[in-house]
C-alpha cells in the first residue's frame, strides 16, 4: 500500500464485512505522532482467533488462505517507529489502533482520506470520521447526512461526489498547509 | 466551505428526478461493481471506484449505481470491474486504471459497446 488512507480503507472493509452498523475512524496528528483508530460494533473475534489475527495465515476467507489486511497495517506502523494494537470482543466489536512517527523517514504519507471515506459509504452502515491536526478538529457523521437525504441512498454517485468535495475542503482547512 | 446543509438542494433535485421516473425504470438499473479486497485496494481499486462515480455524476447518468464488493478471486488481475447492464451478460474488466474507468463509462455505459480491449486475455 502506498498510503495510510488505503490501509484505513482496507481495515474499514473488515468492519463492514463483520456486519458493523457503526464504524468510527479517528485520525489524529499531534506532537509528531499520527494515530489512527478504527472502531466498530461488528461481530468481533474470540480470544483465540484474535491472538493470531496479525499472522498473515489467519483469515476466514474462503477464496484464499491468507488475510493480509491486518498484518500489512501492523508492519507499516512498526516500520515507521509506531505501534499497533487490536482489541476485540465476540459479539461486541473490534478496535484497531496504529500509530506512526510523523517525521520517521519510513512513514508512508497519510494520503487521500476524503476518497477513502466516500469509497466506503453505504446505506447500511453509519460512519463517524474525526480528523484532528494539533488543536483543530473536523467531524463527519453520516447519520447527519442521512437525516438530510431522507429516502435517497447515501451512495448515489451525485451524493458521493458532493461529499468528497466537502471532505476535501474541510480536511485541507484542518491541515492548514501541513502535508501529512 | 461546503457543509452538510448544502445537501438539501441536491436532494430536492434528485427527488424531482425520482418522481419523474416510472417503476419500469427502477428495474433497469445498471450496476458497476469494483472489487475492494486488500489486493484490489493495493492494485488501485480506490481511484478506479472514484473515477467511475465522478464520471457518472458529471455525465448526469441516472440509473447507474457504482458499488464495491469483496474479493473477486483473481488477485493478479486486480483492479477488477464488473458491469451488469439489465438484459445483457455480465462483463468483467481486468487491470483497470482511472483512464480505463473513464473509457468504460464513455464506450460501454454511454455508448453501449463493450470495451473488448480491457477483457481477460487482452490485458
Ligand atoms: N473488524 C473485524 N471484526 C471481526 N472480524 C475481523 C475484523 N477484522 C478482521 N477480522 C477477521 O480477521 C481475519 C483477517 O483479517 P485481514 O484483514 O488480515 O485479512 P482478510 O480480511 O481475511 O483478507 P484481506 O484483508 O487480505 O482481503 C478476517 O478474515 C476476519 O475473519
Ligand atoms: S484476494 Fe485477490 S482477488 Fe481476492
Ligand atoms: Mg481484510
Amino acid at each position: 500500500m502506498r498510503e495510510i488512507a488505503l490501509h484505513i480503507l482496507d481495515i474499514v472493509e473488515n468492519s463492514v464485512k463483520a456486519k458493523a452498523s457503526l464504524v468510527e475512524v479517528i485520525i489524529e496528528a499531534k506532537n509528531n505522532l499520527l494515530t489512527v483508530t478504527i472502531r466498530d460494533n461488528g461481530k468481533g473475534m474470540d480470544k483465540e482467533f484474535l491472538a493470531r489475527v496479525t499472522d498473515p495465515f489467519t483469515t476466514t476467507r474462503t477464496t484464499r488462505k491468507v488475510g493480509m489486511g491486518i498484518p500489512l497495517l501492523k508492519q507499516a506502523a512498526e516500520t515507521a517507529g509506531g505501534t499497533f494494537t487490536i482489541t476485540s470482543e465476540l459479539g461486541k466489536g473490534t478496535e484497531v489502533k496504529a500509530s506512526f512517527v510523523i517525521d520517521n523517514i519510513d512513514r508512508m504519507p497519510l494520503g487521500n482520506v476524503a476518497e477513502t471515506a466516500v469509497t466506503v459509504l453505504n446505506p447500511e452502515v453509519d460512519f463517524v470520521w474525526v480528523y484532528t491536526v494539533e488543536d483543530r478538529t473536523f467531524t463527519f457523521d453520516t447519520r447527519e447526512v442521512r437525516e438530510e437525504l431522507g429516502e435517497i441512498p447515501i451512495d448515489s454517485p451525485e451524493i458521493v461526489t458532493f461529499l468528497k468535495s466537502l471532505l476535501t475542503e474541510n480536511i485541507e482547512s484542518i491541515n492548514g498547509g501541513i502535508n501529512l | 466551505m461546503k457543509s452538510i446543509a448544502d445537501i438539501k438542494a441536491i436532494r430536492d433535485k434528485m427527488q424531482a428526478q425520482i418522481v419523474n421516473r416510472d417503476n419500469k425504470d427502477a428495474e433497469q438499473e445498471t450496476r458497476i461493481v469494483v472489487g475492494m479486497a486488500t489486493c484490489g485496494i493495493a492494485a488501485g481499486a480506490r481511484p478506479v471506484f472514484n473515477e467511475l462515480v465522478d464520471q457518472v455524476t458529471s455525465r448526469g447518468l441516472t440509473n447507474v449505481k457504482v458499488t464495491r464488493s469483496g474479493c473477486l478471486g483473481m488477485c493478479k488481475l486486480e483492479p477488477i470491474v464488473e458491469v451488469f447492464v439489465p438484459g445483457e451478460e455480465k462483463v468483467t474488466y481486468v487491470k483497470v486504471d482511472a483512464q480505463k474507468a473513464k473509457d468504460i463509462i464513455a464506450r460501454h455505459i454511454v455508448g453501449g459497446q463493450v470495451c473488448t480491449d480491457y477483457l481477460i486475455g487482452e490485458e
